[in-house]
C-alpha cells in the first residue's frame, strides 16, 4: 500500500520528523481559504502516486490567494503524464506547503534487504534527484547501513552515516533525530520503504523532510487499522482492485498483453505457465495465481475475471496440487462453465498433484479431458488462440 | 543421508485441528513422517484422527512446550493464520524446537524481520513455502508426496508448485531426490538457497543439485556465487521462472538500488553462466542437462 506525500508526512510528524508547514487541500476553495488566512509564498504540490510529478507540471508556486485560485483550478482534475506513466494520473488534492530557501538537498531511506534479512538505511548527500540514477552514476555517493532489528536504530549509526555520506555539517546535529523518526515510521507501520528525497537543509539551518514516500506492507496494515481509511484515497491499481474483489491476494492477478488467459496455483507455476506459453510461440493475457487451497468458488470467479478481458482467445488452467486440491479446482471449472452468462473460450486444463484422480473424474464426467504436461497444455492453448 | 529432515525427525503440527492442518497432517502420516502430535490452544487433551479413514489418533496439546515435553518433538510445521504465525514461531523457539517449517502465507514482513533476528538457533523454512521432503523418509509440508522418489539429486526452490512440476519431471526421467526444500517466496525467509547449498555440499548422499529460482531479488545470484566457490564436485542445473514476465511489474524503487542490476532474468542467467551452471528453458529440459553434466540416474528402492 503506497501512501501519498501528505499521508507519509503525517506519519513523519507523528514520529518527530520535521516537515514543512502546510495543509492538505481537497478542493480549490480549501486551498484559497488557507492562503488567504496565511499570507506568504506557497508551493502547490499535486498529490499523486506517480514519480516525476514536478516535470509533469504538477508543482506550482503561488504568492497570494488570487494566484492560488488560478493555479489550483488548473491543477485540480488535471491528468499528469510522463514517460513512465503514459496513462497519467488525475490530481484530486493538493498539499499546500511553505516555500523553503534551500541550502542543500540530501537523501535518506530505509527499506528491507532480503539478502541480509535486515532493514537497510541508504543515505546520500546528493538528494533531490532520482536516487537510482545517483546509484548508477556515482555509486560512491551512496552509503548503506544495515540495522539489526533486535537492536534497532541507534544514534551512533546516524552519526556514522552522516560522516561517511559526507552530509554538510548543517545536517549533523539533526540527522540522528531524523533517522530515529524514519526507523520509527518504518517499524511502527510495517513499511517496505520509507524515503525522504530531498531531506532539505534550509538557509536558516533547519533540516526538513521536503518530500515523503512511504510504502506499507499490505500484510501488516491490519495492525494499524486507522490507516485503512487512506486506502481509498489513492487511485487503486485496476488489477489489484479486480483481484481483491474476487477474494484473491492483491498481487495475484496482473493483466498482460497476450491473448491466452492463464490460471495457475502458486506464483512460481503462474510465471512458469506464462513462460511455457511463450516457449510454445504464444503470449499470456494475464498472470493469475489462485493461491494455495483454493476452493471451487474462487476458481469460478477467477475464470470469469480472466475471460472478462476481451483479448482472451483461449484459456490454459494449469494446476499442480499441493495444498490446492484437484477436485476443488475441477468443481470450480465445471461450475464456471455452467452459466449462460459465461464467456466460453477454448479451454485447456492440466490437473495433477493432490486429489488429481478425483479432479480428473469430475472433469471427465463433464466431458473434459485434461492434458498431461505443462508443455503440452501450453502448445494446445497456443493452437486454440491461433484458431 | 539427506538434509534437515530424516526418518528420525519427530514432528508436531501447530494448528493441527484446522482444516488445512488436519488434512496435511494425515497426508504426512500416510507418507511415513513421524508425526507425534499437534498443538491447538484450548484443545489440549483431545485427539485428532491419524488417518482419513479413522485409524489411530494423535494427541493435541495446548502449548508447544507441553508437546515437546510429552513427545520429544524436534521439528514443527506451522499452519496457523498470518496474525498468529510469528507468535507460533517464537513459541516453537522458546520450547527448544530445532527446526520450524512455516507454511502460512501473508505474514507481515516486519514480523518475520524480528523473528529471524531473534531466533537464530532455530532453523526456519519459509514462510509461505511448501515445506520439505526427504523422499522415502519423511515429508514435512504440503507437497504431493507421490511425485517424489528417493535418489541423489538435491532440489531447492522459491516456488511450491514449480517444485512439484520439476520433481515430477525428474522422477519420471529416473532422477530420484535426496531432499527437496521449498524455501518460500516471501521477502524475508528463514532459510535461503545458500543455506541449503551449504547443507547439500556436506551431504554425501546428494550428488547433484537443481536450483529452481524466479525473477526478482538476488537469491539466484548468491546461489550461483556459492556454487562456484563451494560445490565444485556437485553438478548443478538451474531453472528461472518468470522469464517472460514484463519488466518492472513488482520491483520497488529503493529495492532496485540494493540489488543494482540484480533481479532481472539476464542478471541471473549471467550469474549461473559464470558459475558454469546450465539453465533450462523449460522444466522438461532439466533431466537432459543433468545427464549432460554426467549425473547418473538413480532411483533408490526403500
Amino acid at each position: 500500500m503506497k501512501l501519498m506525500e501528505y499521508q507519509g508526512k503525517e506519519l513523519f510528524r507523528r514520529a518527530g520528523i520535521p516537515t514543512p508547514k502546510g495543509v492538505h487541500a481537497k478542493s480549490v476553495a480549501e486551498a484559497v481559504e488557507f492562503v488567504e488566512k496565511n499570507p506568504g509564498s506557497w508551493v502547490l504540490k499535486s498529490q499523486v502516486m506517480m514519480g516525476g510529478r514536478g516535470k509533469a507540471g504538477g508543482i506550482k508556486f503561488a504568492d497570494d490567494a488570487t494566484q492560488t485560485q488560478t493555479l489550483a483550478s488548473e491543477l485540480f482534475g488535471k491528468v499528469l503524464k510522463n514517460e513512465q506513466n503514459p496513462d497519467g494520473e488525475e490530481v484530486r488534492s493538493l498539499l499546500i506547503e511553505e516555500k523553503v530557501a534551500i541550502e542543500s538537498e540530501a537523501y535518506a531511506s530505509i527499506t528491507i534487504d532480503r539478502a541480509t534479512k535486515k532493514p537497510v538505511v541508504i543515505v546520500s548527500a546528493q538528494g533531490g534527484m532520482d536516487v537510482e540514477e545517483v546509484a548508477e552514476k556515482h555509486p560512491d555517493a551512496i552509503v548503506k547501513y544495515w540495522i539489526d532489528p533486535a537492536i534497532g536504530a541507534q544514534a551512533f549509526q546516524a552519526r556514522e552515516l552522516a560522516f561517511s555520506a559526507n552530509l554538510p555539517v548543517g545536517y549533523h546535529k539533526a540527522f540522528p533525530k531524523v533517522l530515529a523518526g524514519l526507523y520509527d515510521v518504518f517499524m511502527t507501520y510495517g513499511a517496505n520503504l520509507v524515503e525522504i528525497n530531498p531531506l532539505v537543509l534550509t538557509k536558516t539551518g533547519e533540516v526538513i523532510a521536503s518530500d515523503a514516500k512511504v510504502e506499507l506492507d499490505d500484510n501488516g496494515v491490519y495492525k494499524n487499522p486507522e490507516l485503512n481509511a487512506w486506502r481509498n484515497d489513492g487511485p487503486a491499481d485496476e488489477d489489484q482492485a479486480a483481484a481483491v474483489a474476487i477474494g484473491l491476494g492483491m498481487s495475484n492477478y496482473a493483466k498482460l498483453d497476450g491473448d491466452i488467459g492463464t490460471i495457475a496455483n502458486g506464483a512460481g507455476l503462474g510465471m512458469g505457465t506464462m513462460d511455457a506459453i511463450r516457449n510454445a510461440g504464444g503470449s499470456a493475457a494475464n498472470f493469475l495465481d489462485i493461491g494455495g487451497g483454493a476452493q471451487a468458488e474462487l476458481v469460478k470467479k477467477s475464470y470469469n475475471l480472466v475471460t472478462s478481458d476481451p483479448k482472451v482467445k483461449a484459456m490454459f488452467i494449469n494446476i499442480f496440487g499441493g495444498i490446492t486440491r484437484g477436485d476443488q479446482v475441477a468443481l470450480g471449472i465445471v461450475e464456471a462453465l455452467k452459466g449462460d452468462d459465461v464467456r466460453k473460450v477454448p479451454l485447456v486444463v492440466r490437473l495433477t498433484g493432490t486429489n488429481e484422480k478425483e479432479g480428473r473424474e469430475i472433469l471427465a464426467a463433464a466431458g473434459m479431458n485434461p492434458v498431461e504436461t505443462m508443455d503440452e497444455g501450453a502448445k494446445r492453448a497456443v493452437e486454440f488462440a491461433k484458431g | 543421508m539427506s538434509i534437515y529432515l530424516d526418518k528420525n525427525s519427530k514432528v508436531i503440527v501447530q494448528g493441527i485441528t484446522g482444516r488445512e492442518g488436519l488434512f496435511h497432517t494425515q497426508r504426512m502420516v500416510a507418507y511415513g513422517t513421524t508425526i507425534v502430535g499437534g498443538v491447538t490452544p484450548g484443545k489440549g487433551g483431545t485427539t485428532v484422527p491419524k488417518s482419513a479413514d479413522g485409524h489411530g489418533t494423535l494427541p493435541v496439546f495446548n502449548t508447544v512446550a507441553d508437546a515437546v515435553d510429552a513427545t520429544g518433538a524436534t521439528h514443527t510445521i506451522i499452519f496457523v493464520p498470518p496474525p498468529f504465525a510469528a507468535d507460533a514461531l517464537y513459541e516453537a523457539y522458546d520450547a527448544g524446537i530445532g527446526m520450524a517449517v512455516c507454511i502460512t502465507e501473508g505474514i507481515p514482513t516486519h514480523d518475520m524481520l524480528k523473528v529471524v533476528a531473534t531466533t537464530k538457533s532455530m532453523r526456519i523454512i519459509g514462510p509461505n513455502c511448501p515445506g520439505l521432503v526427504s523422499p522415502g523418509k519423511a515429508l514435512v509440508g504440503i507437497m504431493p508426496g507421490h511425485v517424489f522418489a528417493p535418489g541423489h539429486v538435491g532440489m531447492i526452490s522459491r516456488s511450491g508448485t514449480l517444485t512439484y512440476e520439476i520433481v515430477d519431471v525428474l522422477t519420471k526421467a529416473g532422477f530420484g531426490q535426496s531432499t527437496c526444500v521449498g524455501i518460500g517466496g516471501d521477502p524475508i525467509i528463514g532459510t535461503t538457497f545458500v543455506d541449503c547449498l551449504r547443507a547439500f555440499a556436506n551431504d554425501p548422499e546428494t550428488k547433484a543439485v537443481v536450483v529452481c529460482g524466479e525473477i526478482g531479488g538476488s537469491d539466484e545470484e548468491d546461489a550461483a556465487t556459492f556454487i562456484k566457490e563451494h560445490l565444485p564436485d556437485k553438478p548443478c542445473v538451474a531453472f528461472i521462472g518468470g522469464r517472460s514476465a514484463p519488466k518492472g511489474k513488482r520491483l520497488g524503487h529503493a529495492g532496485a538500488i540494493i540489488s543494482g542490476n540484480f533481479g532481472t532474468p539476464e542478471s541471473k542467467l549471467a550469474a549461473f553462466a559464470a558459475a558454469g551452471v546450465p539453465v533450462a528453458d523449460r522444466p522438461s529440459e532439466i533431466p537432459g542437462l543433468l545427464t549432460s553434466r554426467k549425473v547418473e540416474k538413480s532411483l533408490i528402492t526403500v
